[in-house]
């Protein structure tokens, strides 16, 4: 098993790779994709199975290096200055190599980047080769493409940058390509929703912007102070000056910016409104960069930052995902459209992730597994609903579907195994991720957490139910039952192979992608999945050294006992399994009861909670609380600075202009007049001068003869005379 | 004689060619007008010599005059006949292209 050994010479070369394939991919199909047999679409996918190669070997050499040694080996940890591979970047000012004016890019893998590597090479490729069937006849088919093909790029060069600066670069190509890929109907003149998409993308873009500027002005915090880009020094520097000095106040404000960036992208509260709107784009650009990837790179930013965040911090990170997870999970219940379902899904889920993470130790563990497994399940839930879609021709209402079981078998096998997944059923990925969450949340309350991990006690278990509920709900409103429109469902047929193989094997992923896979773990007991194996962490934790090597954590288990903290885990792991079990299956049940068995008649039972229902119904009025507030506030400010610039500022403007008007004219008045004049004068005189010596020259030589004699004698006589 | 009726002599031919070449209505009396202003000085050249000098100069000169006058005269006549191909007339005044 030699290969499976990490050669820092090699392998980082083939790291490099990762993002430079799908970067020259996209090259070549922007500028002659639609040259190409095909409009090139065979190019990129080709491209991007080549990177997932890649990027699943690398895994491989991590679970391998978790496994070996009885799974001790150590934390898997690996910089390119390992094998030289560092580059100078932006600045070379000081000729000190560690100026903090220098900045050296380098990549950073170890375990969390070669899980999240893996994901989106995986997921990427699954969606490419999805989108070969379901782009069909797009009149942007190789645009499509290009496009997503630069965003892997983008969220594979974000995963293995090892500073926060070329993060947030990638960040924001990211959300650039999201912006393009949301909006790409509204290219699309016979497209029905042009003008939504056209808005979709145009929310999406803003919405995230205000993260990304809290994001910037968070890190530009920390580089003030510590001088700093690089993770590996922020961690350094902060648990340093905290061990010397405690948590100062600034740390505060600057990792609350740090997490607006988190808010913004992974739309958690409140600025989570883009992420449903985002559905106007195409499903498979929903499946990867809006359940996947982009919005699992906020968690994934939680991740890399988490030595930095404060305790209270950490408290902020706890209440927002938390309170994220159960709303978005009860607008869930009520939404018909099939994609808005699952979009208020991946917000829940986020909430989940960002709540696991602020409980810390454990729980940002499990937030980060959770980001894992939910990529496949999700990623795979959201290509069903495409196909569901594809098979229903652009039908996306489910009160209109029903009874698709029989004539989209694979789509109904592969969807109803990533419900399980998500609902949070043994055996299946999500169980074990979810099941952690849950039991971090209840440990921390143990250890003595604040009150949002209290609140996260209880809203996460709930979620957990309601999550379980509306995705039977899902299944049971698109798959079973009788059909409710016969055109619809006349029609409806299996999607084609390279969808359905794309389907299969996420869900299969969906699957098995929180399973034990390490030579030591067994099913039900608390040893380490493969996800804790690479990152080097056992039972042991708080001990989060695989994570964040030689940092010594400010933030997490301080001042507690290692033993204790154990012993509150193992006891918190029964009560979680128990709960998630439950749970899960009220859930299931309830779904069954209301929306295939119809004991309960969904109808009559909103008609009775009817003020709640249409407060939920109508996604709690945040859009319009927004409109109303934010946006009207905006409006407002722009209009006042509007009549500022009217009044104020062209008011100035115009002053200055009518002054010079008024000087120009006294001055065009004194040039006409004095200085006109004057030329004038001289040339007047000229003439009258010429005029008058003209009548001396007459050409009569006799003349001239007759003045040189009288002149002559009038010389003499003055002569004589005088 | 004295010197004085000699100059006084060269005096009024001077002053008669003087003008002729003023006042005249043909161009021929001009040209006699020049004639008589370089026989005025013929004179004077002569009388002083006469009565100032002891060698030839004076008298050299009056021949040398002669002799330029011959020239002169022989040019002139010439631009005569052209002003009167170009003009048709011998009126000086009719000859004015040097207002131009």
């Amino acid at each position: 098993m030699e290969f499976l050994h990490f050669h820092p010479e090699t392998d980082f070369k083939l790291l490099l790779a990762v993002p430079l394939l799908p970067l020259a991919g996209y090259i070549i199909q922007i500028f002659f994709g639609r040259f190409l047999p095909r409009k090139g679409d065979w190019l990129l996918t080709l491209g991007m199975f080549a990177t997932m190669c890649i990027t699943l070997l690398m895994l491989a050499k991590a679970i391998y290096h978790a496994n070996s040694g009885d799974g001790h080996g150590g934390a898997f940890w690996h910089h390119s200055s390992e094998a030289g591979m560092t580059w100078s970047w932006l600045f070379q000012v000081s000729e000190q190599p560690f100026s903090p004016l220098n900045l050296t890019v380098g990549i950073l893998y170890d375990g969390l980047g070669a899980a999240m590597l893996a994901v989106v090479g995986v997921v990427s490729f699954f969606v490419h080769l999805f989108s070969m069937g379901y782009m069909k006849g797009d009149h942007r088919y190789h645009i499509f493409f290009a496009n997503i093909s630069l965003f892997t790029v983008a969220m594979l060069g974000l995963v293995l940058s090892d500073n926060i600066l070329f993060l947030f670069v990638f960040w924001e190509v990211m959300g650039l390509m999201s912006y393009l890929l949301i909006g790409h109907f509204s290219h699309d003149p016979k497209s029905p929703r042009i003008t939504h998409a056209a808005a979709a993308c145009k929310k999406a873009f803003l919405t995230t912007r205000i993260g990304d500027c809290c994001l910037f002005i968070g890190f530009m915090m920390f580089y003030l102070h510590y001088q700093t880009f690089s993770f590996e020094g922020l961690w350094q520097a902060t648990t340093q000056d905290v061990m010397q000095n405690g948590w100062q106040s600034w740390h505060n404000t600057a990792g609350l910016f740090l997490f607006g960036g988190t808010v913004g992208k992974s739309a958690q509260f409140p600025l989570h409104i883009w992420l449903p709107d985002a559905m106007e784009g195409p499903t498979p650009v929903s499946a990867m960069i809006h359940a996947a990837t982009m919005v699992a790179a906020g968690v994934f930013l939680l991740g890399r930052l988490y030595p930095v965040l404060s305790p209270d911090v950490l408290v902020v990170v706890t209440g927002v995902g938390a309170l994220t997870a159960i709303f978005a999970a009860t607008i869930g219940m009520t939404v018909f459209d099939i994609k808005g379902v699952l979009a208020y899904s991946t917000i829940s889920q986020l909430g989940f992730m960002v709540a696991a993470i602020g409980t810390g130790g454990l729980g940002l563990v499990a937030g980060l597994f959770h980001m894992v497994t939910h990529a496949f399940f999700k990623a795979c839930l959201f290509l069903s609903a495409g196909s569901v879609i594809h098979g229903c021709h652009h039908e996306q209402d489910m009160r209109k579907m029903g009874g698709l079981r029989k004539k989209m078998p694979v789509t109904f096998v592969c969807m109803l195994v990533c419900t399980l997944a998500i609902a949070g059923i043994p055996l299946f990925s999500g169980f074990y991720s979810k099941d952690k969450i849950v039991q971090s949340a209840l440990m921390t309350n143990e250890l003595g957490g604040s009150w949002a991990s209290a609140f996260a006690g209880i809203a996460l278990p709930l979620a957990a139910s309601i999550t379980a509920f509306y995705m039977f709900r899902l299944i049971f409103m698109t798959f079973f039952g009788k059909p409710k429109d016969e055109h619809v469902h006349d029609h409806a047929h299996e999607s084609p192979l390279p969808m359905t193989i794309a389907l299969s094997c996420l869900a299969f992923l969906g699957m098995v992608g929180g399973q034990f896979w390490l030579a030591n773990g067994d099913v039900m007991g608390s040893h380490p999945t493969w996800f804790e194996g690479i990152l080097g962490i056992h039972h042991d934790y708080t001990d989060l050294s695989g994570l964040y090597p030689g940092v010594e954590l400010q933030n997490t288990y301080v001042g507690l006992e290692a033993g204790h903290v154990e012993e509150v885990a193992h006891h918190a792991h029964s009560s979680a399994v128990v709960m998630s079990l439950i749970v899960a299956v009220l859930g299931i049940l309830l779904a069954t009861i209301t929306y295939w068995r119809k004991i309960i008649d969904p109808a009559k039972f909103t008609a009775t909670i009817a003020p709640i229902y249409r407060l939920v119904l109508n996604k709690y009025w945040i859009d319009e609380f927004a409109n109303k507030t934010v946006i009207r506030l905006t409006v407002v400010l722009a209009k006042v600075l509007k009549a500022f610039d009217e009044y104020v500022v062209d008011g100035i403007v115009l002053t200055v202009g009518r002054i010079n008007k008024a000087l120009g004219f006294i001055h065009a008045w004194f040039d006409k007049t004095v200085v006109d004049g004057l030329v004038n004068l001289v040339g007047g005189l000229s003439n009258t001068f010429g005029a008058a010596l003209r009548l001396f020259q007459t050409g009569r030589i006799q003349q001239y003869v007759s003045f040189a004699v009288g002149g002559g004698l009038l010389t003499a006589a003055w002569l004589i005379l005088s | 004689m004295a010197l004085g009726a000699y100059v006084a002599v060269s005096a009024a031919l001077f002053a008669l060619g003087l003008v002729a070449i003023a006042a005249r209505r043909n161009i021929l009396y001009v040209l006699f007008g020049i004639e008589m202003i370089l026989n005025a000085a013929n004179i004077n050249f002569v009388a002083f010599n006469r009565f100032n000098g002891d060698g030839m100069d004076g008298r050299m000169f009056a021949i040398f005059v002669i002799i330029l006058a011959a020239a002169e005269a022989a040019v002139a006549l010439a631009i005569v006949l052209n002003v009167y191909h170009l003009f048709g007339s011998t009126k000086p005044s009719d000859a004015d292209l040097l207002r131009e």
